[in-house]
């Protein structure tokens, strides 16, 4: 096993700059996820990692070995692709060992590895199967096994639950991580999934356009965000943004709701401009807090997802203008109120952030 | 559209069960009406042929004289023919060798055009030349290439100072056979490598990736995931190459008619020679019939062979 450096790495197709510098330290058995929109780059910088594309400039090293020219089999990776790439004309069991039988393993030595890796993923009873024989999530587990067998020092995952259902999703997901508590292998997932990504990580990376936003645990990139891409990228529903100014103890939104300043980091100047993030999850009823217009309810059962806008605004208009949408509030409670009725709001204050509404930066 | 056929039943049972009601009402009654016009051309242009040119064999007729049952005294007058024995030859000869080098040829310009290459488009339609141009025409521009007097390749080669006289490319039956069979590969490349890229461009990028991962070179990529993958489609292309091949005609009556002494008579041509230009309908018809049994052979080769695999879905 090994650790994995990523040193000011650029890319380019033809003139067109795809990644912008991207650097990345993962330690020897991490768990990282590359999460960000369509296009940001990070399939292609897995992709790098596997060797299946040049590096336009800068560096990668697995382990304490530089791997930019080094061929995709000798950097010893194993990969997982998005459709799986299992070979269709291979039963699962010759899936699995083709990798060995190409470095002319000993037969028994194929035997007992596919067999190891067939047991961990619980694939006894399928080896002699054709892959088209199989369900989307064991196909998956494959292509797994396909990687496991060839016991690297990196695992890489391009998007792999993306071909699956919501309920098969949710159990590979558990999978993957078990699987990786036990092999401890060095694992570099991606996906868009910010879910996925929180769930499973112990490390993200944050993506978007060629460049890094934020590298953290789950955790502190919900709690932390330090930008408002990362704000609006992690967490769902999506943070709320309030456009508005600093006035005396409090922010006054662009609508003309009062919310109360964020505890946390330095306070801010009198009058200073500024974008208020205030997740969803961390509005409250309260008495004698800020009036809004419920818009739409959405009861999920455990939860209910309530849109408001200031009294007497139209749909979309003011509050949130950049978005063009309402404002998210999630409650625990079950909420009785109807369209059109009044509820009283206020957010916690310790959970609450605020942005530079140019640089888009966290102020604190 | 769901109302309608829901309808259906109910309508026929109030019309009584006249033949039109049927009609509208019977899914496998409609299908047989569908497939009727198919079904009649067919019967009309292929079997009824086939079925005549068998019973043809078994007559003695002659062009402008109806003919009498004979048995199998064409087939045992055959038998005894070296002529005919030469050009069964010729054609195993002759097939074996055109689909052998059309494979090989046509499977490395598929190879080559599905790369990444500058003007693919252009290139591509360069290929597709051959099979475009009509093929009379092509066997005529072989016959000049290869005329003993005026043939560019003597003509290049004396110029050089490599040969001092011609060559009679379709006098001798070595340089003949040699001639006729290039002149086909030519022709057949191709059908061959057109289809071959249609179906290399159907295997997904990625299993060459995961591939390469694994650890394999351009060759195992090769041998391990693009022939494997491609054996349906070479199946269903090399039958039918062998029997466009076997059954070849155009090129052969065009360039050489079956000469230098019957060295490069096919079958086909064998065939037409004692049944149309000699009017011996039921000796040509017999020579016609013996090529069925080969084509049987070729078909089932491919079908038992190679095209039913377990792998395939569907």
């Amino acid at each position: 096993m090994a650790g994995l450096e990523i040193r000011n790495v650029q890319k380019s197709f033809g003139t067109t700059p795809i990644l912008h510098g991207v650097s990345i330290d993962i330690q020897d058995g991490e768990f990282v996820i590359l999460v960000g929109p369509s296009g940001c780059g990070k399939s292609t910088l897995l992709r790098m990692i596997a060797g299946l594309e040049n590096i336009t400039a800068g560096e990668i090293r697995i382990g304490s070995r530089v791997v930019n020219a080094v061929p995709p089999k000798e950097r010893d990776i194993a990969m997982v692709f998005q459709n799986y790439a299992l070979y269709p004309h291979m039963t699962v069991r010759d899936n699995m060992a083709f990798s060995l039988k190409l470095r002319k393993a000993p037969k028994d030595e194929t035997a007992t590895r596919v067999n190891r890796a067939a047991a961990i993923l619980g694939l006894e009873k399928l080896l002699d199967r054709y892959p088209r024989q199989l369900s989307g999530g064991q196909r998956q587990r494959v292509a797994m096994g396909r990687a496991i067998v060839r016991d690297p020092q990196v695992f890489l995952f391009d998007e792999p639950l993306s071909n699956l259902d919501a309920k098969l999703r949710v159990a590979m997901r558990a999978e993957i991580k078990e699987l990786h508590q036990r092999l401890r292998t060095t694992t570099v997932y991606v996906t868009h999934d910010q879910i996925e990504a929180m769930t499973m990580a112990d490390k993200i990376v944050v993506m978007h356009d060629g460049n890094v936003e934020q590298i953290g645990a789950p955790l502190e990139l919900y709690d932390r965000p330090d930008n408002m891409f990362v704000a609006g990228f992690i967490g769902s529903p999506a943070m709320n943004f309030l456009k508005g100014q600093v006035t005396g103890n409090s922010f006054r939104t662009d609508g003309g709701l009062t919310l109360p300043l964020p505890t946390r980091g330095a306070r801010p100047a009198e009058g200073q401009r500024a974008v208020y993030g205030l997740r969803p999850e961390h509005v409250r009823l309260a008495e004698g807090g800020v009036p809004v217009e419920v818009a739409v309810v959405e009861p999920t059962g455990s939860e209910t997802l309530v849109l408001v806008r200031p009294p007497g605004e139209a749909a979309g208009t003011d509050l949130v203008k950049d978005l063009g949408r309402d404002m998210a509030c999630v409650f625990r409670e079950r909420i009785a109120a109807r369209p059109g009725e009044r509820i009283a709001i206020t957010a916690d204050p310790n959970l609450v952030h605020l942005f530079d509404p140019e640089s888009g930066r966290r102020l604190s | 559209m769901a109302d309608i056929a829901l309808d259906r039943p109910a309508a026929a049972s109030r019309e009584g069960a006249s033949a039109w009601s049927r009609l509208r009402t019977s899914r496998g009654w409609l299908g047989l009406w569908f497939m009727a016009p198919a079904a009649l051309i067919l019967l009309l242009f292929l079997a009824f042929p086939l079925v005549k040119g068998i019973w043809l064999s078994f007559t003695d007729t002659r062009i402008g004289r109806g003919g009498a049952f004979v048995g199998l005294e064409n087939y045992e007058w055959l038998w005894d023919d070296s002529v005919f024995w030469l050009s069964v030859f010729n054609t195993l000869l002759y097939t074996a060798i055109a689909s052998v080098a059309k494979f090989g040829i046509g499977l490395y310009l598929a190879l080559l055009l599905n790369k990444r290459l500058p003007f693919k488009a252009l290139i591509r339609s360069i290929v597709l030349i051959p099979f475009v141009v009509p093929t009379v025409l092509s066997a005529l521009a072989f016959w000049w290439i290869f005329d003993s007097q005026f043939s560019i390749i003597s003509w290049s080669l004396r110029h050089l100072g490599l040969l001092d006289h011609n060559i009679d490319f379709l006098g001798d039956p070595t340089w003949a056979r040699t001639c006729v069979i290039f002149a086909n590969i030519w022709r057949g490349v191709p059908f061959i490598a057109i289809t071959l890229l249609a179906g290399l461009q159907t295997v997904s990028p990625s299993l060459y990736e995961a591939a390469t991962i694994d650890g394999a070179t351009p060759w195992q990529n090769f041998r391990h995931i693009t022939f494997p993958l491609l054996t349906p489609i070479i199946a269903v292309v090399m039958t039918f190459s062998v029997l466009f091949t076997f059954t070849d005609f155009q090129l052969i009556w065009a360039m050489t008619r079956g000469g230098p002494v019957n060295a490069t008579h096919l079958m086909a041509t064998l065939s037409y020679q004692r049944g149309i230009l000699s009017g011996s309908l039921g000796e040509g018809a017999a020579i016609a019939t013996a090529m069925v049994p080969f084509l049987m052979l070729a078909i089932m080769i491919s079908w038992f062979g190679l095209q039913n695999r377990k792998w395939q879905s569907g």
